[in-house]
């Protein structure tokens, strides 16, 4: 039996109550299929020797002592596979190098991406050889025997070394280390800024951040040879993506590939991609005729898996005297990395519009230099673009209130947006869908005990103690639900954004749902179970949901950017709806009325004024099986599939406060309250929301005091482990008080906004206004991320003119 | 190689290992419990967390060699006659897993925090699970539910 709480059986509603998931059985007994779980006969591993470089010529790769090893079952370098690919590995948002939105066709500096390096190894961690091996063992030994002949050469690390005049180039053909420059501007903003009474400029870091899903990558690839035919299990969040992609730089028709994403453990953006590893294994599948395995160790995932983050911003806002915004003006300079991933021209511009945060103020710039590097590319992580443009915007309101001798609260009540329900059009062309921002940040405060708060800090700077008090806002908005195809079209990305759900009303009465998302942790086997049975009347039981599959679910766009729910989510619901009305057809033939004459409610279609007359939409589906009486033209079967192109995005919001402590002896930080209130529009599962919001806040607070991926200056990864990486555990981080707002979204049916990076975009810029509101009263002026003990203990010391 | 006997969710098993054969890879390869699962090759995320004669380890760093007539529990030998233990059914009910890789790791390490401490406050849940990695929960809901199953095991926590 589904475990539902009481008030839920009452009201006769799955959407809206705290369903418990139907996945965890299978995760809490170890039975879940993760892709180091897939043993097939006859299988090989696969293993990949990498540069320890940063910047190398290959001269040459020595495989010959390898081929010798027992257990060793062939190896190659970058040249000998080079016939493999058909194309280079995809990069599907080649954006324009020039203004939004009249852009030009002119491509942005776009290089070549091979699975294994031939020529050049481009950064530390780039693939130079291919080993494949009976066992784990075996490649472990084989790669130890790998000799590989690479001439070191100059590098670039840091964003002003690969822009200097004369720096090393990455890549020698494209003739700079620039990928592009792209402005999104209005024509006011130079007069504003010149004119204005108050010009706030502060520029602030995002560093490096190594994504960390707990499950590594892992690829199994198995052939069919006789038919042509591969099934490849990837744990990706993007089968259906890969699976065109695989195809075009294979040279496989699209129809001889499956891809499936069993059960994936975590991604948050990491696993939005397209890796030369999947492309090594189906090579070798081909080439050996074998069933292939790659599984990724942690360390190798610290340089071959995408880094997220690596973007310096200036940023600044004009003012006047109250501290009424009236411009934005913010340049980034971001570090792609050596190659350009799936996505990773695009990251930078999924947060340019949205700079002004939830105030609009009218004059607008912003403007993105993508640089290429050697170091591992980068590409989405959680929030992917908005973090950086919601932080850049929060950290500012707060330098502004200290610039006013302002509250922050009051600054940003006196910017918001008033409250609308209707769609709104801001500076930067965007059109947001609902949103009420005073009230989200008066519920947070009073949750956090603002006032009580602000108090206890003055009385501790009052009696001079040690351990300051700290306390952070952010009221963020984001924009999710990737994306209105169109948009994507003007934004020069390479595919639609709509997603699909088919609906099956089996004669039993069960029901299959087919999604086109692809979870790894999110939950949408419930929540997507929920918003079935309530539209069709059914038991929450009798719904299965299938997903993952490119073979079962043939039309999809796959998970990311906070857009399941909100896209895929209203396909389902949209799908539902197709069920409903060629149910209520044969209803309506069955019961011998016309359609108008008949209500429908709870899965039941009644005769209008006539109680007992009724059909149920298991009963239709029954009927629509047997096909005995259909009505003309109505074929038989209940199924439906729906695909939805979102007209617009969503715009989810909310108030986050951090109030912490810091020793100004020490420079050591603890959280005492975090306080999360979202405006995610209506809620299918709010258990399943809270739980996102957890994870993301936690994501946050780590990438504001924890986390930092270093290279050395020879371009070595320091941070190259778990060990000197870190990620928090339970004992670093507060327990979270969470609260919702809710305005529906206009964009969608449902009213949804979606709930994924919510956290994550919220809470660094919360976390390092705290951090400033206690260390600026001691003369502090500027802290980045991460605010790790030695940042603020040398921060305070040059406050103090001590030396560092 | 060499043959060792491992007694495993209760039943003895003998299987021949390599000196460098580690307890988890021959859990998962050679005894095909899979669910146990490796996040890193540091020691650090704790993802294969088992217990070995009753105490929480992380089955990376123990060679098979080193369980040799002992007794290893896994994931798989914690349910009773298909009810899910106290700590499974918790972990449920408080929605303290996501993606599901950490959890087998973290339910088995809870399991030696519980029987070796018996009652636990939320802080000393936090300091016990350090070496235990999750990165879609926040943790927030794993405490919880580590707290609900402590008090059904019969060790009470602390508010």
């Amino acid at each position: 039996m589904t475990e539902v709480a009481e008030d839920l059986k009452q009201a006769e509603r799955y959407v809206g109550g705290g369903v418990l998931r139907k996945e965890d059985p299978e995760l809490l007994t170890g039975q879940a299929n993760f892709v180091d779980n897939i043993v097939l006969s006859g299988m090989v591993w696969v293993g990949i020797a990498r540069s320890p470089f940063a910047h190398a010529r290959i001269n040459g790769v020595d495989l010959s002592r390898v081929r010798e090893l027992p257990g060793v079952v062939a190896a190659w370098s970058g040249e000998d596979l080079a016939d493999e690919w058909a194309a280079a590995l995809p990069c599907a948002w080649p954006i324009s190098t020039t203004s939004f939105p009249t852009p030009t066709d002119e491509d942005p500096r776009m290089p070549d991406h091979w699975p294994v390096a031939k020529d050049k190894a481009r950064f530390a961690g780039d693939a130079v050889a291919v080993v494949v091996a009976e066992s784990r063992a075996a490649v472990k030994d084989a790669l130890e025997a790998v000799e590989a002949d690479l001439e070191p050469l100059d590098h670039v690390l840091s964003l002003d070394e690969a822009l200097a005049d004369g720096a090393p180039l990455v890549h020698d053909e494209l003739g700079s280390n620039e990928c592009y420059t792209w402005t999104l501007a209005n024509e006011e903003v130079d007069r504003v800024f010149s004119e204005a009474p108050v010009v706030v400029k502060e520029s602030y870091w995002h560093p490096r951040l190594i994504p960390n899903a707990i499950e590594p990558r892992g690829v199994v690839v198995q052939p069919a040879p006789a038919q042509g035919e591969f099934t490849i299990w990837s744990a990706t969040q993007i089968p259906h993506i890969l699976k065109i992609t695989l195809s075009l730089t294979m040279g496989i028709a699209e129809t001889k590939l499956r891809v499936i994403a069993p059960d994936v453990g975590g991604g948050f953006g990491s696993k939005l991609n397209v890796y030369a590893e999947e492309a090594i294994c189906m090579a070798v599948a081909r080439r050996l005729r074998v069933p292939v395995k790659w599984i990724e160790e942690r360390s190798e995932n610290y340089l071959a898996t995408i880094h997220g983050r690596g973007v310096s911003q200036e940023m600044e806002v004009a003012a006047d005297e109250e501290g009424k915004l009236l411009g934005v003006r913010a340049r980034l300079v971001a570090d792609f990395g050596a190659y350009l991933q799936l996505v990773t021209p695009g990251i930078p511009i999924l947060g340019a519009f949205l700079y002004g945060g939830v105030y609009d103020p009218g004059a607008y710039f912003f403007e993105c230099k993508g640089v290429f590097t050697n170091k591992t590319p980068t590409d989405a992580y959680r929030g992917a673009g908005r973090p950086e443009a919601t932080y850049a915007i929060e950290r500012i309101m707060d330098a502004l209130a200290r610039r006013l001798n302002k509250d922050p609260a009051e600054l940003r009540r006196l910017n918001f947006i008033p409250p609308f329900d209707e769609p709104r059009q801001v500076a930067s062309g965007l059109q947001f869908d609902s949103g009420d921002y005073g009230r989200t940040l008066d519920k947070a405060l009073e949750l956090a005990g603002y006032e009580d708060l602000r108090a206890e800090q003055a009385a501790r700077r009052e009696r001079g103690e040690t351990k300051q008090l700290g306390i952070g806002l952010c009221t963020y908005i984001e924009m999710c639900g990737l994306a209105p195809s169109q948009v994507l079209a003007a934004l020069r990305y390479g595919a639609g954004g709509w997603d699909a759900a088919t609906i099956r009303c089996h004669p039993t009465g069960k029901v299959t749902v087919v999604t086109g998302t692809s979870p790894h942790g999110q939950g949408h086997v419930t929540s997507w179970a929920q918003i079935t049975a309530d539209e069709l009347g059914v038991p929450f039981d009798d719904v299965e949901v299938l997903h993952g599959d490119t073979a079962v679910s043939p039309l999809g766009m796959d998970t990311y950017g906070s857009r399941s729910l909100s896209v895929g989510g209203t396909a389902l619901f949209n799908a539902a709806q197709k069920i409903v009305a060629k149910a209520k057809t044969i209803a309506a033939h069955e019961l011998e009325v016309a359609e108008d004459d008949l209500d429908y409610s709870g899965g039941k279609f009644q005769v209008k004024g006539v109680p007992d007359k009724t059909k149920s939409i298991p009963e239709i589906a029954f009927s629509a099986w047997t096909a005995h009486s259909l009505p003309e033209g109505v074929e038989p079967g209940l199924e439906a599939t729906a695909v939805y192109d979102p007209p617009n995005f969503t715009f989810p919001s909310g108030a986050h406060v951090c109030a912490l402590e810091i020793d100004t002896e020490t420079g050591e930080t603890a959280i005492l309250k975090y306080v999360a209130v979202d405006d995610v529009g209506n809620v299918i599962n709010p258990m399943i929301v809270e739980g996102q919001v957890h994870g993301g806040v936690a994501q946050g607070i780590a990438e504001a005091l924890y986390e930092e991926a270093v290279y050395d200056e020879s371009g070595t990864l320091l941070t190259s482990s778990m060990h000197s990486y870190r990620i928090p555990s339970a004992a670093e981080l507060p327990p979270f008080q969470t609260d919702r707002t809710v305005t529906p979204s206009t964009t969608n049916p449902m009213g949804v906004k979606g709930v994924g990076e919510a956290g994550t975009i919220a809470a660094p810029a919360a976390v390092m206004n705290a951090v400033m509101d206690a260390l600026h009263v001691e003369g502090v002026t500027k802290i980045d991320k991460p605010a790790t003990p030695e940042r603020v203990w040398r921060a305070l010391r040059e406050a103090k003119g001590g030396a560092r | 190689m060499r043959r060792v006997e491992i007694t495993v969710n209760g039943t003895r098993r003998e299987v021949d290992v390599e000196p460098r054969d580690l307890l988890v890879y021959v859990l998962r390869e050679q005894l095909t419990l899979t669910g146990t699962n490796v996040g890193c090759d540091t020691t650090t995320c704790g993802a294969c967390t088992v217990l070995l004669d009753g105490r929480s380890v992380k089955a990376c760093t123990v060679l098979a060699v080193q369980a040799d007539g002992r007794e290893v529990t896994t994931i798989e030998g914690i349910a009773r006659n298909g009810d899910l233990h106290p700590l499974q059914q918790a972990f449920h009910e408080q929605h303290a897993l996501q993606c599901g890789y950490c959890t087998p790791g973290m339910i088995m390490a809870a399991l030696g925090l519980i029987q070796e401490n018996g009652e636990l406050s939320e802080e000393e849940i936090r300091a016990g699970l350090e070496g235990n990695m999750c990165r879609c929960t926040g943790y927030h809901n794993i405490v919880k539910a580590i707290q609900q199953a402590a008090r059904q095991m019969g060790s009470p926590a602390a508010a």
